[in-house]
């Protein structure tokens, strides 16, 4: 111990750090020492370091203390030492933020700036540039347009990077230097080249015009500048995937050619450029992946690794035209380098052939522990995407997944694994009672509540229709004894769906839910008194309503009407009919588990699109009184996408009325658009009752105007009708630069394509999580049954998907999926028609010779099972 | 108050349930999601290096730059950031690392480990084309003594290095005889204009002293590597 101690002193005594302990008050003090004539340059070299190095260590100077040292630090503009001008330079950058009145130096650093020592000059732009705010800017703009086209590189340089740093603060300014970025650009140096390309291309980013001839001139003059090559190369397949350019455009053959250039890393950025554009085939990619096969066996690891990545990416799309690499990927799975090993396995999952499975695994759980949290989730996602490829693969791979729940890691580790076992569990019917068995053993010693109460909830849905449902029900009532209290109240809810589900353990269940109702909590209380009534009630349409499928309303929306029912009391009870229902469709909630976005996730829950919607035309005086909004669809593009008028139309739909929200774009830089408004011409018993016109519509900002009809009354059936829409509006032209408009306009229109609307926009979907339970609720009374055949449809695949995108209700039970080498299949949809009635469909649909199909409507409102079933029909 | 708040986070719990239980994502629309989510490409910039650090053999930051103000804001999140980053990497020479969502490559020499951090999207190379120019300009200023001793005296010198190679996030040069001239810094070395002989001969006697301290340096991490 004390041997240890003494070599330790002995360590710190040779390696000593001569900043080891310094006192920022001692430094500051020693800053005095500026003040004395003659300079001395290298004590006030060694006191500037200290100040700079005690910033950088996180040291914090106060304004007034750190205004005193800059201001005897520019004294030090006296000396005509090189080293301590430059680290004045620095010191002022690093203390812009900090001190007071910064630009007292302006005058020095001009001085420098536009003097004849070289080896200033570029530094001294650059920490002039840091000071300066807009007002300033002006005074050296000259100065500044002058140092860009310097001859010197490095003065050329500096100006051109420090124009670009203030783009962000003073656009207008710095995009009159244009031109002199132009001239730099045809720079004989690397660096000046690269930068005054970059300048270019920020400053003309807006205008695709200008950037596709900036393309052009340097897509053809050439560069010298790797870096530069790289940036074009991410320009042009921008603006290929802007412009949906095909892959014949020259845009695509530069990006070629660029793989046969000597640098590597513009071949990299190419064959990258190439192999993330969307829509590339096969022979497209083949040239990127053999020169990304010959990056795999290079010395550099940095090299082996992009490379790697790369492939894993194409592996994901295009397995074929990843395993001519399989021999070099094979090399790497024991690349001394972990994170190359893992991608190079993870690739070779995906193309490889189901026999080379087992072996990739074992491989690879011979270093799990060893790599980060970020390629365990790649790991996990790999076996994901294989167990889709391979079901039957699913029980060695549900075992390395239960061993890796085991090992530490981080949530983002033990979120992946769990949504990978649960979409096992969902594939394969087979892996059910493992998978769960697994997830109930997780929960048992489970740290993260969000995973506790997601598999709390699953085991409700899935553990009732097990063969053996009693086994579950330890693991739930563990947690009730157990955990936090959101993971209790998660735990009742799960409890109460076994009552529901099965009879023979109804009783248990409800002696459990009387030991809950004594809880600490008052959530998990009020849950467990609830759900006690509900199930001795033992009604089939109770607990379909109350313990399957839960409330499908948005919960923002709730809560505004509650506040709002509360503002004025009235006789009236709370109707939960009026409440906007949820939008977000199931199906689409996006889990992300990149490795990329691992910044975590907004803790609030953020409005959807339709509370937006609700809120933007509430504000709007002509729409009050509609009634709560019921839906919004998606846009729907009215015109061209390079015309000169871009108009989309979002329909709203309400009780009794529709609004049509139209979004114009003036695409035209020389007109003002005023008073502009679509008229509609409906071929039904539609009535038009108002226009809301967008009051002006200068260049490129968009702006909306509205059309607002009355639904039919009188006949509740007539759901759908086509629109002839025209758009009319006072045209004022103007100068396109400054954006002056003349004093008088005309009148003119433009004709749109029509807008139609269909018996989707009339429904809302809604998840029921067991479509049983409410289809039973619903009951026969309103049923109707009829006979189609859909003769122009091929497969069930795409009968189940024309079905459910014409009437826009939500599948259940996983029914979109047809299971392959079928003839039969039942869709189960489900959602609300306009006005609160709840709908149910089921569809079943048989294949042969053509598509024949039984739709059974069923719905709390008769003439809604006529509108759907005249729809279809 | 606070049980009303209680009840709301409850509520929330209950809605990201129901909707969060995924039901119809697959595993298949998850490789595309992390396919877009990748692809999603930033826009086209100059701003390619996120932070460059050079640490210490235990993890103490020697000097450090973040240009950009949204990763890791506070001091803290900063070092916390390093400590992760020498945990993961100074155990085994990989050069490359993919940590928080971030490339990072990295080379160590002696008791020095260098890093250079940037975007998950960015060109690997290109980064690695500022980690190599930063680890040479800073050898030959150094005298190829590239440990942390000679580093910390010469610390003005290192500074000046990395504001010629990054400015603000860009590359400013990447060429490492370009650094030198433009900095025109020499370790040690400063012509005898302002010092006495004897000063001068005292301070090459302290250099010669300095080089066989480090030389014993070298080679003490040397045996105990």
């Amino acid at each position: 111990m004390i041997k240890k101690f003494d070599k330790k002193d002995e360590e710190s005594g040779s390696g000593s750090n001569p900043f080891q302990h310094l006192e920022k008050s001692a430094v500051l003090q020693e800053a005095r020492i500026f003040n004395e004539t003659p300079i001395n340059p290298r004590r006030c070299l060694h006191i500037l370091t200290k100040i700079i190095y005690l910033l950088n260590q996180g040291e914090h100077f106060g304004t007034t203390e750190a205004t005193e040292a800059f201001f005897a630090m520019t004294r030090l503009f006296q000396s005509n030492d090189q080293t301590l001008r430059r680290m004045c330079y620095l010191t002022i950058k690093e203390m812009a933020n900090i001190s007071e009145d910064v630009i007292i130096v302006t005058s020095s650093l001009t001085k420098d700036m536009t003097g004849k020592e070289d080896v200033y000059r570029g530094p001294a732009i650059r920490a002039l540039c840091r000071i300066t705010d807009t007002t300033m800017l002006q005074a050296i703009e000259r100065y500044m347009k002058q140092a860009i086209v310097d001859k010197v590189p490095s003065v050329s340089s500096s100006a051109l990077v420090s124009s670009l740093h203030m783009v962000k603060m003073s656009y207008d300014v710095v995009k009159r230097w244009v031109n002199e970025a132009q001239e730099a650009a045809s720079s004989d140096n690397i660096m000046v080249q690269y930068h005054a390309l970059g300048l270019l291309y920020h400053l003309r980013k807006n205008d695709r015009l200008a950037v596709t001839k900036m393309l052009n001139k340097f897509t053809k003059s050439g560069l010298k500048s790797p870096f530069a090559y790289c940036m074009l190369i991410r320009i042009a397949s921008k603006l290929l995937d802007e412009t949906e350019g095909g892959h014949d455009s020259p845009l695509f053959d530069f990006i070629e050619s660029c793989l046969r250039n000597k640098n590597e890393m513009v071949v990299y950025e190419a064959a990258s450029a190439i192999v993330h554009m969307p829509h590339c085939t096969a022979r497209e990619l083949a040239p990127a992946v053999s020169v990304l096969q010959l990056f795999c066996s290079s010395p550099k690891a940095a090299l082996r690794y992009a490379a790697v990545r790369t492939l894993n990416k194409v592996a994901m799309k295009h397995p074929s035209a990843v395993t001519a690499c399989n021999l070099d990927l094979e090399n790497l799975i024991t690349d001394s380098n972990r994170s190359i090993a893992t991608l190079a396995i993870t690739t070779l999952l995906k193309t490889g052939s189901e026999s080379s499975v087992d072996r990739l695994m074992k491989q690879i759980s011979s270093f799990v522990s060893e790599i980060s949290d970020e390629f365990k989730v790649v790991v996990v996602q790999a076996i994901s995407a294989l167990c889709q490829k391979y079901p039957r693969k699913h029980s060695v791979m549900m075992n390395f997944l239960s061993n890796m729940l085991r090992d530490d890691g981080g949530f983002e580790y033990k979120r992946a694994i769990v949504d990978c076992i649960i979409s096992i569990i969902e594939e394969n019917p087979e892996s059910k009672e493992t998978g769960l068995a697994h997830l109930c053993e997780f929960i048992e010693d489970c740290e993260h509540t969000v995973l506790a109460t997601k598999i709390l909830h699953l085991l409700g849905k899935e553990g009732p229709r097990t063969p053996q449902p009693s086994k579950y029900i330890r693991f739930i009532f563990n947690r009730v004894v157990l955990e936090s209290e959101a993971v209790r109240a998660a735990a009742v809810s799960a409890l109460a769906k076994f009552g529901a589900q099965n009879d023979d353990l109804l009783p248990s269940v409800l002696v459990l839910m009387q030991r809950c109702m004594m809880d600490s909590d008052d959530e998990v209380r009020d849950r467990a008194t609830f759900y006690m009534n509900v199930l001795q009630q033992k009604q089939k349409a109770l607990n379909a309503a109350y313990i399957f499928n839960g409330l499908s309303v948005s919960i923002p929306g709730l809560e505004k009407s509650l506040h709002q029912y509360t503002l004025d009391p009235s006789e009236k009870p709370f109707d939960m009919k009026t409440v906007p229902l949820a939008t977000t469709p199931i199906t689409e909630q996006k889990t992300e588990i990149a490795p990329i976005a691992t910044s975590k996730l907004p803790e609030k829950l953020a409005p959807s699109r339709q509370d937006i919607y609700q809120e933007q035309l509430a504000s709007i005086p002509e729409f009050q009184g509609l009634g709560p909004l019921f839906k919004s669809s998606e846009p729907v593009q009215l015109t061209e996408a390079e015309t000169e008028y871009v108009v989309r139309c979002i329909k709203h739909t309400f009780a009794r009325h529709m609004v049509f929200q139209f979004d114009c774009t003036n695409t035209l830089n020389d007109q003002l658009l005023q008073k502009v408004m679509v008229q509609m011409e409906p071929s039904e018993a539609y009535e038009v009752i108002h226009y809301v016109p967008a009051l002006s519509l200068p260049y490129s900002q968009p702006g909306s105007c509205y059309t607002l009809i009355r639904l039919p009354d009188d006949d509740p059936t007539a759901v759908s009708c086509t629109f002839s829409c025209t758009m009319k509006y006072l045209v004022r032209d103007c100068d396109p630069n400054t954006g002056e408009p003349d004093d008088d306009g005309y009148d003119d229109e433009y004709v749109l394509e029509d807008l139609e609307v269909t018996v989707a926009d009339h429904i809302q979907k809604v998840l029921k999580p067991n479509f049983g339970a409410a289809w039973e609720e619903v009951g026969d009374e309103n049923e109707k049954e009829e006979t189609f055949a859909l003769a122009s449809v091929r497969t069930l695949d795409e009968a189940v998907g024309n079905i459910i995108s014409f009437l826009g209700m939500q599948p259940c039970e996983r029914s979109d999926k047809v299971p392959e080498n079928k003839n039969s299949h039942v869709l189960f949809l489900a959602g609300v028609f306009r006005g609160g009635h709840d709908v149910l469909v089921r569809a079943r649909l048989a294949l042969a010779d053509g598509v024949t199909m039984q739709v059974t409507v069923r719905s709390s409102e008769e003439t809604v099972v006529d509108v759907i079933l005249a729809s279809v029909g | 108050m606070r049980d009303r708040k209680q009840k709301q986070s409850y509520a929330n719990w209950d809605y990201s349930l129901e909707t969060s239980v995924p039901t119809g994502w697959t595993g298949h629309s998850l490789c595309v999601n992390v396919w877009t989510g990748e692809n999603a490409e930033q826009e086209p910039s100059l701003y390619t290096v996120k932070a460059v650090f050079i640490l210490d053999n235990d993890g103490n930051r020697l000097l450090s730059k973040y240009y950009d103000p949204e990763l890791y804001p506070s001091m803290k999140e900063q070092k916390n950031f390093e400590k992760n980053v020498f945990n993961k990497t100074h155990k085994a020479d990989n050069e490359i690392a993919f940590l928080e969502g971030m490339t990072i490559v990295y080379k160590s020499s002696i008791d020095l480990f260098f890093y250079v951090v940037g975007s998950a999207q960015e060109n690997e190379l290109m980064l690695m084309s500022v980690l190599n120019c930063l680890f040479d300009s800073l050898s030959q200023i150094l005298r190829k003594n590239v440990e942390r001793r000679c580093l910390l005296e010469n610390m003005e010198g290192v500074f000046l290095v990395v504001d010629e190679i990054i400015d603000g996030g860009v590359i400013l040069e990447s060429d490492p005889q370009q650094v030198l001239q433009k900095i025109n810094y020499r370790a040690d070395d400063n012509p005898l204009s302002e010092q006495t002989v004897a000063q001068h001969i005292t301070e090459k006697l302290a250099l010669t002293s300095n080089v066989l301290q480090s030389a014993k340096e070298q080679i003490k991490w040397s045996i105990l590597k």
